[in-house]
């Protein structure tokens, strides 16, 4: 356990000592910023509803990205193995870099707090979807992590892990967008499927266990899968 | 203290590592030899329970490594073949996170860092990042990083490899001085090294040990023919040949380049089992002849590297 924590430790320290950290974030305030600001004042409503609306299609590509890195870069310079041989399991080694790229996750979301506060100024702002929806991005965000942990230990290019992981998250975020093309008896499970339906539900401020089930049972597969994959490796 | 029982691993359908079994005593400073592909990595990396045996046990203090890796992990200290670190942290942040992992206490860790960026020569790099350093300086981290946790048994792939001769004697050192008390393990294709440092050498060659002993005992073992070379004055090669051949066991004489104006040298090949040095001398002494030198050659240990190695190869 105690590895655990230094392993956490030191990808959160790494992520931030290089400038991919600041990189990730300055883009995707950037584009969650002006896609939501752009529109924010024509609907005349003091609701977060577009930026959570957002959140999806950006964490497919912002999060893979984030995660490229975790095992990709340790398979490709021979780290991975000093990693093995030392007294840690695999258990402490996933799940630490998986909470690393929870952390980073938030560390991402943190300053997007600002847009409620702003704009909680400009109107009645109503604090229960906006909680509700920062609950469903980390949940969110914690579903993306472990796939893209996932692809990032099928291969020791981080490219490669990169587009593995942005594509599996991307088609979870777009399956439920493409239901007009589904016959009607499989309708609801691929709509089970769909990120967006589960995080608009959360965001809505709904908290259902079905949702919540959804996210987490995303992350242990993710994880089990990696499990899966570093097993094969010795 | 680690006993190895019929191991062997298959990358798909190639076998690296055929049926190895060793017995490794505690203290023992052990040479594993082998040219390259013998299976010599693969073989360091199954004993630091990183790659999984496809099959064959190894037991380190009565332990498998497969049922129990973290507490044999905890006791091996292992220094890869090329030192792949975290290129972008400091020295100091890397060996402090080793020591975190390693698990030792919060107060204990300055003290044990500082005794070893002493011990391998690091003082003056300790705020450099990974990146910056040269070959040498990074086998010396790996070095400091295999020492982290005192371990009892120290595993070393190559561990002189890209180090100018000064840094060499000074890494043998060490591992000498580890080896009083502790077991090592080092693999190396450099000859004089290993005849230097171990005690034991093992020699491999695809996948299968060829040779297991002391060095004193391989080159007596190995010694099945010896190799006289005389020079004389005054004297032809006809009457030489005519002369020695008819020694018992004197199997074949060849003629040398000439020393000088004058001299003749020549080898002789003998049959080892008894020495015919006397009898050579004795038939010598008869002639006219003047003798300027007289020497039977030693095994070295790169002949009988040569002779296992190739001998091997040649039968596939």
């Amino acid at each position: 356990m105690r590895q655990l924590t230094h392993i956490l430790e030191k990808e959160v320290k790494d992520f931030f000592v290089t400038p991919i950290a600041y990189i990730v974030i300055a883009i995707f305030l950037i584009v969650t910023g002006w896609f939501f600001f752009s529109t924010f004042f024509l609907y005349n409503q003091a609701s977060l509803r577009n930026f959570f609306n957002l959140l999806p299609l950006i964490f497919a590509f912002v999060i893979p990205a984030i995660t490229m890195r975790l095992f990709a870069e340790e398979l490709s310079r021979g780290s991975y193995e000093l990693l093995m041989t030392m007294p840690v399991t695999f258990g402490d080694i996933i799940v630490g870099k998986f909470l690393a790229g929870v952390v980073m996750t938030a560390a991402m979301l943190a300053p997007t707090l600002a847009y409620p506060i702003s704009v909680s100024f400009l109107g009645q702002l109503d604090w229960g979807p906006v909680i509700g929806g920062y609950l469903g991005a980390l949940l969110m965000g914690g579903a993306f992590s472990a796939i893209g942990l996932f692809a990032s230990s099928i291969t020791h290019n981080q490219i490669v892990a990169f587009i593995v992981g942005a594509a599996i998250c991307f088609t979870l975020v777009l399956i439920d967008k493409m239901l007009f093309f589904i016959p009607e008896s499989l309708l609801n499970g691929i709509q089970y499927l769909g990120t967006g339906f589960h995080f608009s539900n959360i965001s809505k401020g709904v908290i259902d266990s079905r949702d919540l089930i959804y996210f987490f049972s995303i992350i242990i597969v993710g994880l089990y899968g990696t499990y899966l994959l570093l097993l094969r490796k010795e | 203290m680690i006993h190895v029982d019929n191991l062997t691993k298959f990358y798909d359908h190639f076998c690296a590592v055929d049926g190895i079994s060793l017995d490794i005593r505690k203290g023992e400073i052990l040479g594993l030899l082998g040219p390259n592909g013998a299976g010599k990595t693969t073989t360091l990396k199954m004993l630091t329970g990183y790659f999984r045996p496809s099959s064959g046990t190894i037991t380190v203090k009565d332990l498998n490594i497969v049922e129990h890796p973290l507490e044999i992990k905890q006791m091996i200290g292992y220094l890869p073949e090329s030192s792949p670190f975290y290129r972008d942290l400091l020295v100091y942040d890397y060996l402090n996170y080793i020591a975190k992992i390693r698990g030792i206490a919060p107060e204990e860790r300055h003290e044990r860092i500082k005794y070893l960026s002493e011990l391998c020569g690091l003082n003056h790099v300790m705020h450099k990042s990974i990146a910056e350093l040269s070959k040498g300086l990074n086998q010396r981290v790996g070095l400091a990083h295999a020492m982290m946790r005192d371990p009892e048994i120290l595993i070393l792939d190559e561990p002189t490899q890209g180090l100018d001769p000064n840094q060499i004697v000074e890494i043998r050192n060490i591992i000498r001085k580890i080896g009083e008390e502790k077991t090592v393990i080092f693999s190396t294709h450099i000859l004089s090294e290993a005849e230097a440092t171990c005690d034991r050498i093992v020699i491999i060659n695809q996948g299968k040990i060829v040779a297991d002993g002391g060095t004193e005992t391989l080159k007596q073992s190995a010694d099945s023919q010896a190799i006289i070379q005389i020079t004389l004055a005054n004297a032809t090669f006809e009457t030489i040949e005519q002369g020695l051949k008819s020694i018992d066991g004197v199997e074949a004489i060849e003629k040398l380049d000439d020393p000088a104006e004058g001299n003749l040298s020549v080898k002789l090949t003998c049959r080892s089992e008894t020495d015919r040095r006397e009898a050579i001398y004795q038939k010598i002494k008869a002639t006219d002849w003047i003798l300027l030198e007289f020497h039977q050659e030693r095994q070295t240990l790169e002949r009988i590297f040569r002779d296992l190695t190739r001998q091997l190869n040649k039968e596939n």
